[in-house]
């Protein structure tokens, strides 16, 4: 295993002490490992995010205007403990309650049911919001349910714009909650990624061969497929989404890297996605093409489909400003 | 025997001391079905609770149960952190001051049911639940048949060990090994060999 890190013990530390010395305008707090935002919103609904390292940017290169206040990173792969949570939720707190957005995995949602616990004890009022946004895993009484994946970026977002505007907490959770149920996701990886303390790839897959539904935590996906030209990966992707939730309208779409893959294919990836949807008639009103939500180094993509409303596309145009997305300041 | 102050902070240490040396073996189970986290969680979790330990000298058996089980909470992270956690606090409010055979089932009793109440797994969900419940069944029947804590132990673990087996063929219905449906028939459960590994702690500190 080669990588840029001095051992696998330090390296969200080391990694946060970059993310403070790069944005003077977040606060990092090492000792709870919490990234919020240096200049603390005035009265405001607070958004909480967080979960395990390696899907940089998500969660900490989202703090900022426009979308989280605070944000708590967790081991590689491993849901945040609840006092970060709850010292997360603190920060992010104006007295106007604090939304937790939560990624539908087991331990994220007990780990944030116990900070959210904690924090009604100190009289903060924390909703949740839990993503469930891939398609590739059946929500059934079979399955911890659906993976919370890249429409969690959306649900951030469109509910960090609100939240800026004076929305009170019940109205940004709503809002949350129909962005959630507006998106989709699917995943398709090439290669795995390599968690630094394991120091080796989550799964082997052979040249001819793909993971299908691949999740983001380099946990393997719903089957092995043979590779093929980035046409069909994408049109498989794309038809697993359309199958569960019919693609229509206007639509925002994430064309996102798992880590691992050049910009180049992404932009491949993307003409095909931007092709298949022109052809069903469906208008890709506005996209991202990079990497979003990683897994590690792993090679592959994911493709997010959000179908917007006039309004759902004006909160996405609402003015942010965080590491990852800035626009419209 | 009875488990007092001093046994259930050995049987505290000994999980730790077992945990961390197969913490490779448990990492490999994760891999297979899960996210490969398991075998490092367990272990940060109850290397801080051992320091807690430290720090807060508890007075009571129980005590030190629950004082265990809110550092798991506090510093493992992942799933099994809050299921353990939540379990050692319960069994540590159940038991008290310190406890006999009984007592101890009763404690059991109560750890299986707050894992059981928050992360909503039932027998046969491929789960540390598969290994618990019969573990905690085999320690009753032997409790009243033997009332030796020991042997209760013993029982204990032997029949976490056939339910860790029986993990193998199950298909998982709970946690990440749950989003793999088929591919998850095969490997026994990474929680469930945690659970295993917890028990013959309880059954080592209460040799004679």
């Amino acid at each position: 295993m080669k990588k840029l890190i001095n051992s696998p013990d330090s390296l969200i530390t080391d990694a946060l002490r970059g993310i403070a010395a790069a944005h003077p305008d977040l606060a990092v707090d090492a000792e709870n490992r919490v990234i919020s935002r240096a200049q603390p919103a005035a009265a405001k609904v607070g958004l909480v995010s967080g979960g395990g390292s390696g899907h940089e940017p998500l969660h900490g290169g989202y703090v900022g205007y426009g979308m989280l206040d605070a944000a708590a990173p967790g081991e590689v792969y491993t849901s945040p403990v609840p006092d970060q949570i709850l010292a997360a939720t603190q920060a992010a707190s104006t007295g106007r309650g604090v939304l937790h957005i939560v990624k539908n995995y087991t331990g994220d949602v007990l780990n944030f049911r116990m900070a959210a616990e904690l924090a009604e004890d100190d009289d903060i009022r924390v909703v949740s919001v839990v993503t469930n946004d891939d398609v590739a895993v059946e929500d059934s009484t079979f399955t911890a349910g659906r993976r919370g994946t890249g429409g969690t970026i959306v649900v951030e977002k469109i509910a960090g714009a609100a939240a800026e505007e004076g929305a009170d907490l019940d109205t940004v959770a709503r809002l949350a909650t129909e962005v959630n149920e507006r998106s989709r996701s699917f995943g398709i990886a090439l290669h795995a990624g390599t968690v630094p303390a394991a120091g080796t790839p989550g799964f082997d897959l052979a040249d001819n061969e793909i993971e299908l539904g691949v999740g983001i935590h380099g946990e393997p996906g719903r089957a092995r497929g043979e590779f093929a030209p980035v046409r069909e990966l994408v049109a498989y992707a794309l038809d697993a989404i359309h199958a569960d939730r019919t693609v229509s309208g206007n639509v925002l779409v994430i064309m996102n890297g798992q880590g691992g893959t050049p910009l180049i294919e992404l932009y491949a990836a993307h003409a095909e996605a931007a092709a298949w949807l022109a052809g069903r008639g469906v208008t890709v009103a506005r996209n991202l093409v990079g990497n979003y939500i990683t897994s590690l180094d792993q090679a592959g993509f994911s493709i997010t489909v959000t179908e917007l409303s006039d309004e759902l596309v004006r909160l996405w145009d609402a003015p942010v400003s965080t590491p990852a997305l800035r626009w419209g300041m | 025997m009875i488990l007092d102050t001093a046994t259930a902070v050995a049987w505290i240490r000994r999980a730790y001391e077992l945990v961390r040396a197969d913490e490779a073996r448990l990492t490999r189970l994760d891999t297979a079905i899960g996210d490969g986290d398991h075998g490092a969680n367990l272990t940060r979790g109850l290397a801080a609770a051992e320091i807690a330990l430290d720090e807060k000298q508890p007075d009571s058996a129980g005590q030190a149960l629950i004082t265990a089980g809110r550092s798991l909470i506090s510093k493992t992270g992942g799933a099994s952190g809050p299921l353990y956690g939540n379990g050692f606090r319960q069994a540590g409010k159940e038991l008290r001051e310190e406890g006999d055979v009984a007592a101890v089932a009763d404690a059991l009793e109560a750890m299986l049911r707050g894992i059981e109440e928050l992360g909503g797994a039932l027998h046969g969900d491929k789960t540390m639940v598969d290994a618990l419940a019969p573990a905690v069944a085999a320690f009753q029947t032997s409790a009243s048949a033997t009332l030796d804590l020991h042997a209760a132990g013993q029982a204990a673990v032997a029949a976490a060990e056939a339910g860790l087996a029986a993990t193998v063929p199950m298909q998982a219905r709970k946690g990440r090994a749950s989003y793999l449906g088929e591919r998850s028939i095969g490997h026994e459960d990474p929680g469930a060999a945690s659970t295993v590994l917890i028990l013959r702690a309880l059954a080592e500190v209460t040799a004679p």
